[in-house]
């Protein structure tokens, strides 16, 4: 019993450092957002970055998502997922922002 | 890092006298993982059309008129609370707790979900005075196909809550009922790693280039 | 129109019947599309009056309708793929009559003309091979790794359904209104509300949308169930080649059906609620739905044509009594396949007008991706190599694949090409290509395995000289409908035209639709084989389990396999585990011990959601919608309450399986094997003597 209640602290503790570190990213977030302002893309790089890390706090921390062996098909899923995705969306951009440009629609 | 205790998913160690449910759980939360990845390349491509058609405003309000940051703000608050709660409900749920602090964590999550949503049309209700309407640009079409499939999602984890919530009453804490749970889970958490998507891209990402 | 749109029925009033088309004007035209519309009422009468008169609605409904039995779910996906498959068949025979009767206009109106081809595409694509591919895998996949069922049985049964009320879709078009003129990839703005305000495009929409989900769901079960339920021993690297195919396929599906879902629903936003993704005002644009529609659409190619590549595996394999060659190679030629088929869908669209760096990259890749493809080639070739073959109706139609699809394969490398992409690009050209790669690779890669898995799945063999003889017709026929296409679609005819005036086109077009009657024989061929096959059942059967002397787990089993499959989970040891087995001379142990069975119990969630969704994409395309919000909530109200039923499993005791499996094994140690030489005969009960000189 004693050992289900030690890993019943230890999980609780995994959630709260996991809901901690997102609180204290989102916080940095809106707080560049609030100081610098919106405009420049040297703020929105941060703000992305920011985002990412907030990403992979919450798939580590909450997902359980890491390199231990039990986890490691899910990892790799999401990996493999992680590479369409950026195929695509990124194929996607290139393709319709060129097209964009070709076609004036878009202020160079 | 420490050794961790072997299971992956969040609850998913039933215990030692679950070795066939665990392997069935196993199966079946990693199927659900794989419907995630489908669901999250739907989003990933809604994403990107958002992305092509931030300057498809067609002369209709734009970003800067129609977003309320401090709104935004309140969702991401709510949303990322509510993860944590879901987790909180599933460990209540895995280390036997008491009823009252299992029906607690159930309750706040839905009452966190709920008040996002409220909180989510409240800004469409605001958008649309503004002539912030769907049918109004390719950028606001965009945007109404994106945030409020989220939106669509967060209901359906909600519905979902109420009726586990009513299946636990009925069945008791069975070990179907706990890989359900545990999927909610998933899915909830999963729903939140979409929000960040969102305020990066649809609302920075638009306060910045639109 | 407009009076009725907000009433009862929506927009659905009496102009939009066939009869009363041909009432006002009566013409060749009409008199086609009655005629369509009768056989689709006529066969549905037929269906319902057969079922009654010999007493067969409690039977299909209890074994087959209801059931979770994936064996079963996977017949009843290749009857449907087979059913849709006269009717894209018979379309394109229409098509290529109506080509045929120029120059000129022909005998058809450029409206119908534009619905066939609407109907043909989609129909082929969504509502044959896929059906069928899946139906084969469906069969297939749990026999060969050693599993009892799939992941999920009912979620399976769910895909059906939907994948089966989409279809009736498209049949119920023939009837009710028509379905779009926008071809099979329904490009706005031509699409959309403001050019196509009728109801044809929405059919569409919610066709591929509702038979979109259920194929996705097909790919997160079959993806977890190889990924999961593999029998104990049995590594990647054991895994039958077939099986590989099938997980490759299923991760395109989980990835590549999303694209297909956005593009189709935001058509529907545009179409229903004025949205402007694609429209030519306030923003939209169109060139987003090409882009999406192919980050779909190049992978689907794959996702079907792979499966075929693994049906000739085991073909080439067993009917060469050989080791299939090269398997590693064939394994990452098939990852490197479904990988790099996301890579390449731009050159769908290379005349869109991006520049010339991307349409060379995307080129390249289109270029790249051919190695693979020819790697696989060789190891076939190798895989016959000096081995012992038999000619049999499979291998025919590998054989036939392996030379015409080898000519397919090398007219899309021409077309990745840009520049020459920019020559003919929507010509014939074009249409040749890609019914060379489709039919010689995925369909005859389908018949292959209907003739090669019917006596697993029934008892006994398919008939020989009919097989042969339809193998011949398909053959010819393929190679005069379309070959001549390639040489027309050079000369300059666009594809998708009604009409045409250039009278050098004439004689490739007569060829091509005597190829297409020819086709409509093949057609017929394989109607009379299956009939002339159940006359003479008695003399084919085969209930050992393996005619012909074949590798893998799957002829391990008794023919019809028992719902459960396999007594006993076998234990694998090497890749063919079952030819190796039999080379050890324990191909059929007698198990020490017996246990209860836990199988999925026969559920009516499939079937109804079939019919409610049904309803749900009716009512929507007619624009009836207080159907559509009720059927949305009976929908949602079914399945929360099938998550209520607690008791989805029943047991079949030891004592039973037991007994069958006993009575089975006393019917193996009773027949007498035989010999490669005497495989057709009545002799064959499906034990094979083997061939010990090549087995390796």
């Amino acid at each position: 019993m004693d050992k289900r209640s030690e890993m019943h602290r230890r999980e609780r503790r995994r959630y709260v450092i996991g809901y901690g570190g997102s609180l204290l990213l989102t916080l940095a977030v809106f707080l560049i957002a609030y100081t610098y302002g919106i405009e420049t893309k040297g703020v929105y790089l941060a703000i992305s970055l920011l985002g990412l890390a907030q990403l992979i706090v919450q798939l580590v921390y909450f997902l359980h998502i890491d390199r231990r062996r039990s986890s490691r098909e899910d990892l790799d899923l999401v990996l493999f997922s992680t590479l369409v995705l950026l195929i695509i969306i990124l194929g996607t951009v290139w393709i319709m922002g060129n097209l964009a440009v070709r076609m004036h629609t878009y202020p160079m | 890092m420490k050794r961790a205790p072997s299971h992956s998913y969040p609850g998913l160690n039933l215990g030692r006298r679950h070795e066939s449910a665990h392997k069935a759980t196993e199966v079946v939360t990693f199927g659900f993982w794989v419907f995630l990845m489908s669901d999250l390349v739907y989003f990933g491509l809604m994403f990107a059309i958002y992305i092509t058609m931030i300057d498809a405003q067609a002369g209709g309000p734009g970003p800067h008129e129609l977003f309320d940051l401090k709104s935004v703000f309140a969702q991401t608050m709510i949303l990322l609370t509510s993860s944590l709660t879901v987790g909180l409900a599933m460990l209540a749920l895995k280390y036997n707790l008491p009823r009252s602090r299992i029906v607690l964590w159930f309750g706040v999550t839905l009452v966190l979900g709920l008040s996002f949503l409220v909180l989510e049309i409240r800004d469409f209700m605001a958008m649309a005075e503004k002539g912030g309407i769907p049918q109004r640009s390719g950028f606001l079409s965009a945007f109404y196909g994106l945030v409020p499939l989220h939106g669509l999602h967060v209901s359906v984890g909600c519905l979902w809550l109420i009726v586990l919530g009513i299946q636990l009453r009925v069945f008791g804490l069975t070990d179907l009922l706990m890989s359900r749970v545990v999927r909610l889970a998933l899915f909830w958490h999963f729903l939140d790693l979409i929000w960040i998507g969102i305020i990066t891209i649809v609302y920075f990402g638009g306060l910045t280039y639109g | 129109m407009t009076s009725a749109e907000s009433g009862f029925f929506g927009r659905l009033s009496w102009d939009a019947f066939p009869l009363a088309g041909l009432i006002q004007t009566p013409n060749a035209n009409e008199i086609v599309a009655n005629t369509a519309a009768g056989i689709v009422i006529v066969g549905v009468v037929a269906v319902v009056g057969l079922l009654t008169w010999f007493r067969l609605w409690g039977p299909l409904w209890r074994d087959w309708l209801t059931s979770a039995d994936h064996k079963k779910i996977g017949i009843m996906y290749v009857v449907f793929a087979i059913v849709m498959l006269a009717r894209g068949v018979l379309e394109g025979v229409v098509m290529r009559a109506q080509q045929a009767a120029g120059p000129g206009d022909g005998f058809l109106e450029a409206e119908h003309f534009a619905e066939l081809f609407s109907t043909h595409g989609t129909i082929m694509i969504f509502f044959v091979a896929v059906p069928f591919v899946f139906g084969v895998a469906n069969f297939l996949v749990p026999l060969m790794i050693g599993a009892r069922d799939v992941a999920f049985p009912v979620m399976n049964q769910i895909s059906l359904g939907l994948t089966v009320s989409a279809g009736m879709m498209l049949m119920v078009s023939l009837v009710v209104g028509k379905f779009s003129t926008g071809g099979w990839t329904a490009y706005p703005p031509y699409t959309g509300a403001a050019f196509n305000p009728g109801v044809g495009p929405d059919y569409w929409i919610w066709a591929i949308v509702v038979s979109g989900i259920g194929t996705t769901l097909t790919g997160i079960n079959f993806a977890v169930t190889i990924y999961k339920l593999r029998a104990p021993g049995m590594t990647f690297m054991r895994l039958p080649m077939y099986c590989w195919t099938i997980i490759c396929s299923s991760i395109l599906i989980v990835f590549a059906m999303p694209p297909l879902g956005v593009a189709a629903l935001m058509l529907a936003a545009d179409r229903y609620l004025d949205f402007h993704f694609f429209t030519n005002d306030l923003g939209g644009n169109m060139m987003n739905y090409a882009n999406l529609f192919w980050l779909f659409g190049h992978p689907e190619v794959y996702l079907l044509v792979l499966p075929a590549y693994g049906i000739y595996s085991e073909v080439f394999a067993t009917f060469s009594a050989k080791r299939l060659y090269g398997y590693n190679s064939l394994v990452i030629a098939t990852m490197s396949i479904a990988v790099m088929s996301f890579t390449v869908w731009l050159h769908h669209f290379f005349t869109m007008g991006q520049s010339a760096l991307i349409n060379a990259v995307f080129g390249i890749a289109t270029m790249l991706i051919a190695i693979p493809t020819g790697v696989k080639v060789y190891d076939w070739m190798a895989t016959m190599f000096r081995g012992r073959i038999r000619f049999s109706v499979p291998m025919l139609y590998g054989l036939s694949f392996l030379m015409l699809f080898v000519i397919g394969g090398l007219s899309g490398v021409i077309l990745a090409n840009p520049t020459v992409d920019y020559q003919v690009h929507n010509t014939l050209f074009l249409v040749a290509h890609f019914h060379n790669v489709l039919l010689p690779g995925v369909l005859f890669g389908l018949l292959a395995g209907y003739n090669y898995w019917f006596p697993k799945a029934f008892g006994f063999r398919l008939n020989e000289f009919w097989g042969r003889v339809t193998v011949v017709l398909w053959t010819v026929g393929f190679m005069l409908t379309f070959l001549p296409l390639y040489f027309v679609g050079l000369m300059g005819m666009p594809r998708r035209s009604f009409s045409w005036e250039d009278p050098s086109f004439h004689p490739y077009m007569i060829v091509a639709v005597l190829g297409a009657l020819v086709i409509l024989a093949a057609l017929l061929s394989v109607i009379v084989q299956l009939w002339v096959s159940i006359r003479n059942r008695a003399n084919t059967r085969v209930p050992v389990g393996d005619p012909w002397d074949a590798r893998t787990l799957e002829w391990s089993t008794p023919a019809p396999p028992p719902p459960y499959n396999f007594a006993i989970i076998p234990q694998i040891t090497d890749r063919d585990n079952f030819a190796a087995a039999k080379e050890r001379g324990e191909a059929y142990p007698t198990p020490d011990a017996y246990e209860d069975i836990a199988m999925p119990r026969n559920t009516g969630i499939g079937f109804m959601l079939c019919v409610f969704s049904g309803v749900w994409m009716f009512a929507l395309v007619w624009w009836i919608w207080w159907l559509a919000a009720l059927m949305t909530v009976v929908m949602l109200v079914t399945f929360i309450a099938w998550t209520f039923k607690g008791d989805t499993e029943e047991i079949i005791s030891a004592e039973e399986v037991r007994k069958r499996h006993e009575a089975w094994l006393d019917l193996v140690h009773t027949s007498t094997p035989v010999d490669r030489d005497d495989e057709t005969t009545p002799e064959n009960l499906g034990l094979a003597r083997p061939d010990l000189e090549v087995v390796t």
